[in-house]
């Protein structure tokens, strides 16, 4: 049987396009997925939809299928998206709008939804995962609750036919296992194949992370051409295994160390992965380099699937409030500690000095803090406030203060900026599998 | 000789816990790697930014150490006040760490 191969076509909702279309035109693929949703990704797109019915997913959707819809079209590759967000029918209608207008002869999309049980949220408690609190502590907050969908719902869209799956929450790997259960006809329950697919998924779902992107350092690891990343594909074989590469002639590297470090990254546990479909099991697995850019992926398998579905509610937390000045030259960092002394003092004057914050010099201790921060002397540092709030007015007076010292702070301040936005936050917690209802609808060009 | 003469880090972040994996470049500097990244050198190196325990899964075919790293992110990604909420940048801050200085 000959492999089916499988493109990753973005590793996130801001990433780079043209990488895709170069996939969607030269991969001869069988499937292009664009992983497009982060933690609390859906809980803005509601705040979009709620203010306007028609939006909510991605709002990039119709470039990137501008990009790509017609190669894949034109080569028959499936694409599968969860750019559908808060709004994933808005989303199908955007894509047969786009098709109309690129004249495409004739599309299909099928649009997933029954990630969206916020109906069920607000009227059962169940505890906060990692918090002593239940989802009641959230009420008059709640913006959004999700459940993380599994491939088996995304199965009918497939069977349908469909050019174009388009959803909103499902796990991120199962975005790339459900094409391979759909081609090869793996059965939900055999643990080894779904374990493995999970791998594939995981090892593609963040795109250019596992083909040369974000591990780069020069002069220990050397990366060629990454402003021209390729990004990366699976040739899967019917038993799971896969060798994982990219396109002739694309920037990046694919081997042994770009993989291991997309494998492992952000699992807790690797012999115990939660997904909906599988908890899969990477402990075993073996990763061999077959070739220029080609690791061969064995090894993964899983065990029974969990009884519940995670889900991730979204909800308002208050204002962060934050402002920034620059000091440079002769003393800079002692200019610096003395901005974040006065600013501590007129926190105080202004009754906001018990709350929530961070004040720090970048370029000195802003990322890990007095421990591991050098006691260099910068040429330049930038004072950096930023306060947790509970009302805008609040988280205004930051901003406001940091821009003072112009006038009234040490000297040789500069580049001021300040932001105030509204936090939502992302909680999460475990939903009954039953409660779960997933619906397939089909639009068609 | 560092860590980093011989390894690579990558951090991501899963609520309010920071994972951290460390890879051998050449898989034959493994065992060092496993030697001198024990759980303890890892929360000491991270003394501040860590404030929950931290536990270490071990790949020696994969030639990695993994760490889970509990409360490092200022309550999540989501709420954090920090300018890196992810943690994305404490990866490299563990190939600082000395690999003569052996306990």
């Amino acid at each position: 049987m000959k492999p089916f191969r499988i493109g990753s076509g973005a590793g996130y909702s801001g990433d780079r396009i043209d990488p895709a279309q170069d996939l969607a035109e030269r991969g001869e693929l069988d499937a292009l997925v664009f992983e497009c949703l982060a933690e609390r990704t859906i809980a803005l797109a509601q705040l979009r939809r709620a203010n306007d019915p028609k939006l909510g997913y991605d709002p990039l959707l119709r470039d990137r299928m501008r990009a790509v819809l017609r190669p894949c079209v034109r080569q028959g590759v499936r694409i599968i998206t969860n750019m559908g967000a808060a709004n994933p029918l808005a989303a199908g209608e955007a894509i047969v709008q786009v098709a109309r207008e690129l004249k495409l002869a004739r599309l299909r999309v099928a649009v997933v939804t029954g990630d969206d049980v916020l109906a069920w949220m607000l009227e059962h408690d169940v505890p906060l995962i990692d918090s002593g609190e239940s989802v009641r502590s959230l009420d008059g907050r709640l913006i959004s609750a999700n459940a993380y969908l599994g491939a088996e719902a995304l199965l009918p869209a497939l069977q349908s036919g469909a050019d174009v799956v388009v959803t909103g929450r499902v796990a991120d790997p199962a975005l790339f296992l459900a094409p391979l259960m759909h081609h090869f006809g793996w059965k939900a329950d055999d643990w080894q194949r779904m374990g493995q697919g999970i791998a594939v998924g995981h090892l593609l779902e963040c795109a250019a992370q596992v083909s040369g992107g974000y591990i780069a350092d020069p002069g220990f690891l050397d990366i060629p051409r990454l402003h021209d990343v390729g990004f990366p594909l699976a040739e899967v074989q019917e038993d799971g295994t896969c060798v994982i590469t990219k396109l002739a002639g694309t920037g990046g590297r694919v081997d042994r160390l770009t993989c291991t470090a997309q494998l492992l990254y952000e699992l807790e546990d690797p012999a115990r992965y939660l997904q909906p479909d599988v908890i899969a099991d990477f402990s075993a697995v073996r990763l061999g380099e077959a070739g220029a850019d080609r690791v061969e992926v064995r090894g993964a398998t899983g065990h029974p699937r969990p009884s519940q579905l995670k889900v991730t509610l979204g909800y308002r937390e208050g204002y962060i409030g934050e402002g920034q000045i620059s000091y440079a030259g002769p003393g800079a960092r002692a200019r610096g500690r003395l901005a974040l002394d006065i600013l501590e003092e007129r926190l105080r004057r202004l009754g906001l000095s018990a709350l929530e914050r961070r004040a720090e010099l970048i370029g000195v201790n802003a990322m890990h803090g007095p421990a591991l921060g050098a006691e260099c002397e910068p040429y330049e540092v930038r004072v950096r406030l930023a306060l947790r709030t509970p009302t805008r007015a609040e988280a205004e007076l930051v901003g406001q203060e940091v821009e003072a010292l112009y006038l009234n702070g040490p000297g040789g301040g500069g580049g001021v900026t300040q932001s105030v936005r509204e936090v939502v936050a992302a909680a999460s917690a475990l939903i009954p599998r039953e409660a779960v209802r997933t619906d397939c609808r089909i639009l068609e060009l | 000789m560092k860590v980093r003469d011989i390894a690579l880090a990558r951090s991501g972040d899963k609520g309010n816990r920071a994972t951290l994996s460390v890879i051998a470049r050449d898989p034959k500097d493994y065992p060092l790697l496993e030697r001198v990244l024990t759980a303890e050198r890892v929360q000491a190196h991270y003394q501040g930014i860590v404030r929950g325990p931290v536990q270490r899964y071990t790949l020696p075919h994969l030639g990695a150490v993994h760490f889970v790293m509990n409360e490092a992110l200022g309550g999540g990604v989501t709420r954090s006040l920090a300018l890196d909420a992810h943690g994305k940048t404490l990866g490299f801050a563990i190939l600082d760490v000395g690999l003569d200085d052996l306990p």
